[in-house]
């Protein structure tokens, strides 16, 4: 009896030690209902203020990395900056400047001094006033080298003072407010694409004293981040949603009718399909590009071309590249369409310029058509561009690429990058080339390519601004992102006048001089335009997309 | 056992030192570093970046400041989330993961045990092959197939399960499902294997000549010696499941901790992945400490010293 007595206890305490043994997750799945409970709660408070208004679920990219606009550089920050903050002017539907927090601005004569004048009455998503001083110590802010805003040459580099402030002297940026609703700009040299810089995301006015009083850490909770754009954040949860309301307190708030956007910060492409099937989101950016075959001709499917060339990049210090005319034999023995329509299954536009659809000439035209006197620099004509390839490499001394050594093929493994990886080795191969496919985890990809650790290498470039020159100076002799080091001196002289002169018909044509030479000493080889391509529900009225990649849904609404 | 719990947590702590000094070389050896972008970021801007996270000092003297920081209860701030320290990174998404991966535990001990034990009894007979086929599929099945399988029937056909987020029991289904899946199947497995063993013991067929009933001999006598090799495994189990799958929390939007295993290293995000590695080595610790109690209570011959 005793004996099954002790038998009874330790079973009974065998079964106490399993749960002990288990005690964190029984503690914890008790305190997990508990906090489920809780964050139902904070659900059903979500809901109520968000009742206020329709909701508009959408996917447009995983968890940013930052929503400090100083410190973003990415564009899925830069989607949550643009709904909820305004800078001093913004970017309409047609992608034309528009006034923004300012509603006027001027330029001097010279170009060097432009004047903003800020709307009545502008306010903060808390409800406190909003003046040029506010913009004043935001862009010091983004110079502050503790700050280490990236974006801070881009932006500001052209400003009076921008060096001394960078050094960690910020008085000496040459921005400053002579009243509540003037804010001046003075320029070291002329910019004439400053409009686009002034409704740059970087530019942002952030409140001070929320800045101030939290540090870092202020752009990282709902609470603390004040804001002063069409909504505001109120909720957000790292990893599975950012909850937007709209802001009273904007100045074009009339003109909001969704009471709350939620952006899903899913990754997987298949469950944002599963989402959008099921009706969950009405918006998603990641599509399984299994589906994109059968998604074809659906209305819901749109494809819209952004600012970005796919291209490659040749070390142009290795000798194999030295001849101009086995560079272009590589470039002409691409079949563009193929890969763009058939490989990359219509998600890429074919790039036969380096400038692609999108960026914008001085004169407002497309940059692109008045490219090398309306034609593209490279022919259409796939079968006409393959005989003359094999004839340039004759010509270069390298007859079916005999004497050439084995191309290395070096890019990351993501997207269609394998694909055309597999590609190049087919079509080169048509050359008589050997190519070796060398695929490198990403974070070690970017530093092999800037240290010029490689033979050619997957490039691409998505634009910040729609000037051309954010495109062109990549190939400037000594520009941090020249990959290939491409270095001409009649480049360099035309990108040059183009950043000095005032005159727009002389820069643009300065611009156009700058591709030309570039693309007749085939400093990279352009394969691809950017497209962004999503699904969207029809319900959705009054939201578009620009070609820098952003999504502008404050003005939507959702159709019953 | 005093003695041996605090010789255990000695042991522990030399581990843990090892993991992470072993872990801070290592991960600053792989080639790239946490401020890289496709776009070029000023040189003065990556300087300015570098000397605010003190990166621009000599390794060694980094390996010093982590140490002693971390020694204070200070792990840094992410290098990428920025603004976030990585305290607050893993206090907030933890829970998540260990509610989820609690919860996998718990089904996959009320399941894999009781089908283990009744495979063993039925050995050679349907029964016992229906379990081996169903454990072979939880094993040999990946995770993301059933993520996306549930997802599919559950959440877009017959459309009765969530397919995204954490909030009510109805979001757990699909993610406890897949994640306890596999250590379901691996239980049942050690669990027929050892209770077969244990079976065949001579104190079996004692217990079965003196006419104790089959249910006994099962639960009472055969039971405690089988559970040993399951114990084993459920420690370690327990701690990779509660820290979360990257797979699943990817796949169902779960804002829980697996994924910043993984994105930690990709974005060469320091500060995490030293943060997400000590914290995984001091859980694990944790539980085979844990286990080696439980070991004692379960069987009273083993002497812990």
């Amino acid at each position: 009896m005793k004996k099954k007595l002790a038998m009874l206890l330790t079973a009974a305490m065998l079964v106490g030690s399993l749960a002990a043994c288990g005690s964190s997750d029984n503690g914890s799945s008790a305190t997990g209902s508990a906090s489920a409970t809780d964050s139902t709660k904070t659900d059903a408070a979500a809901t109520e203020v968000s009742t206020e208004g329709k909701q508009l679920t959408v996917q447009i990219g995983p968890d940013p990395e930052t929503i400090d606009p100083a410190l973003n550089s990415a564009v899925d920050g830069g989607n949550m900056l643009l709904h909820s903050f305004e800078c001093l002017l913004t970017i309409d539907q047609d992608g034309k400047i528009a006034p923004g927090q300012a509603e006027t601005w001027e330029v001097s004569e010279d170009g060097l001094t432009w004047t903003f004048h800020l709307r009545d009455g502008l306010k903060w998503s808390d409800g406190s006033d909003l003046t040029a001083d506010d913009f004043v110590y935001s862009w010091k802010r983004v110079c502050d080298p503790v700050v280490a805003a990236p974006y801070a040459e881009t932006v500001l580099g052209m400003v009076k003072g921008f060096d001394e402030a960078q050094a960690g002297d910020l008085d000496a940026l040459a921005v400053s407010a002579p009243d509540a609703k003037t804010l001046v700009v003075e320029l070291s040299n002329p910019c004439p694409y400053f409009e686009s810089l002034a409704a740059f995301a970087t530019l942002s006015p952030v409140q001070q004293a929320t800045v101030e009083a939290n540090g870092d850490a202020w752009a990282t909770a709902a609470e603390t981040y004040i804001s002063n754009g069409p909504f505001y954040i109120t909720e957000w949860v790292p990893g599975s949603h950012i909850t937007m309301s709209k802001n009273p307190n904007y100045w074009n708030a009339d003109a909001i009718k969704l009471g709350s956007i939620k952006f899903v910060l899913m990754e997987d492409s298949n469950a944002a399909y599963t989402a959008y099937q099921s009706g969950d989101v009405l918006l998603i950016k990641d599509v399984p590009t299994q589906e994109i075959p059968s998604l074809q001709g659906n209305p819901e499917f749109h494809v819209e071309p952004i600012l970005g060339t796919y291209y490659l990049s040749m070390n142009l210090e290795d000798p194999a590249f030295a001849d101009v005319n086995v560079r272009k034999a590589l470039s002409l023995a691409i079949d563009r369409d193929y890969v763009a329509n058939t490989l990359m299954q219509g998600t890429y536009s074919p790039a036969y310029n380096l400038v692609g659809e999108g960026w914008v000439d001085t004169d407002g035209s497309s940059f692109n058509a008045n490219a090398n006197g309306g034609q593209s620099y490279i022919s259409e004509d796939f079968d006409a561009n393959l005989e003359e390839a094999k004839q340039l490499l004759a010509d270069a001394g390298y007859p079916n690429g005999e004497g050439l050594p084995t191309i290395t093929y070096t890019t990351n493994d993501a997207g269609y990058h394998k694909v055309v990886a597999e590609y190049l080795q087919q079509a080169w191969g048509e050359l008589g080339l050997n190519v070796e496919v060398n695929i490198v985890e990403w974070s070690s990809f970017t530093p092999m390519r800037r240290n010029g650790e490689y033979m050619v290498a997957r490039n691409g470039w998505v634009g910040d601004y729609s000037d051309p020159s954010n495109m062109l100076d990549l190939f400037c002799t000594g520009n941090g992102n020249n990959d290939g080091k491409f270095s001409n001196a009649d480049y360099d002289a035309a990108m040059e006048k183009a950043a000095s002169t005032m005159d727009t018909a002389e820069r643009s044509a300065a611009l156009h001089e700058a591709e030309d030479v570039l693309m007749e000493q085939v400093g990279c080889i352009p394969v691809a335009y950017y497209n962004d391509f999503w699904l969207q529900s029809e319900k959705i009225t009054g939201i578009w997309h620009s070609a820098y990649g952003y999504w502008y849904f404050m003005y939507g609404d959702i159709a019953e | 056992m005093l003695k041996y719990i605090a010789k255990r947590i000695g042991l522990a702590l030399i581990t843990i030192f090892t993991v992470a000094t072993l872990t801070f070389f290592l991960m600053n050896m792989v080639p790239g570093g946490p401020f890289l972008s496709e776009k070029a970021v000023s040189p003065a801007a990556q300087a300015a970046l570098e000397a605010k996270y003190g990166l621009d000092k000599p390794l060694s003297q980094q390996y010093l400041t982590y140490m002693n920081d971390a020694l204070h209860g200070d792990f840094g701030e992410s290098l990428k989330q920025r603004g976030r320290t990585v305290t607050s990174i893993i206090v907030s998404k933890f829970p998540v993961s260990a509610r989820v991966g609690g919860l996998s535990v718990i089904v996959a001990l009320l399941v894999g045990i009781p089908l283990g034990c009744l495979a063993a009894t039925h050995r050679g007979k349907t029964l016992d092959s229906v379990i081996s086929v169903i454990s072979t599929c939880g094993i040999a099945v990946p995770s993301f197939v059933i993520c996306t399988l549930l997802l599919y029937f559950l959440g877009s056909k017959v459309k009765i399960l969530p397919t995204y987020g954490i909030g009510t029991w109805k979001h757990y289904v699909m993610p406890v499902i897949a994640l306890a899946l596999y250590p379901t199947a691996y239980i049942m497995r050690l669990m027929r294997s050892s209770m077969l063993d244990v079976l065949g013991q001579d104190y079996m067929r004692t217990a079965t000549a003196k006419g104790v009933k089959p249910f006994f001999r099962l639960f009472k006598h055969a039971l405690r010696n089988a559970l040993l090799p399951v114990i084993t495994y459920v420690g370690p189990m327990m701690a990779y499941t509660m820290t979360g799958s990257f797979v699943v929390e990817k796949i169902f939007t779960i804002p829980g901790l697996g994924n910043e295993f993984v994105s930690s290293i990709i974005n060469r995000d320091y500060t995490m992945i030293m943060g997400t590695t000590i914290f995984l080595a001091t859980l694990m610790v944790v539980m085979n400490v844990l286990v080696d109690i439980v070991y004692k209570i379960v069987d009273p011959r083993i002497k812990l010293k």
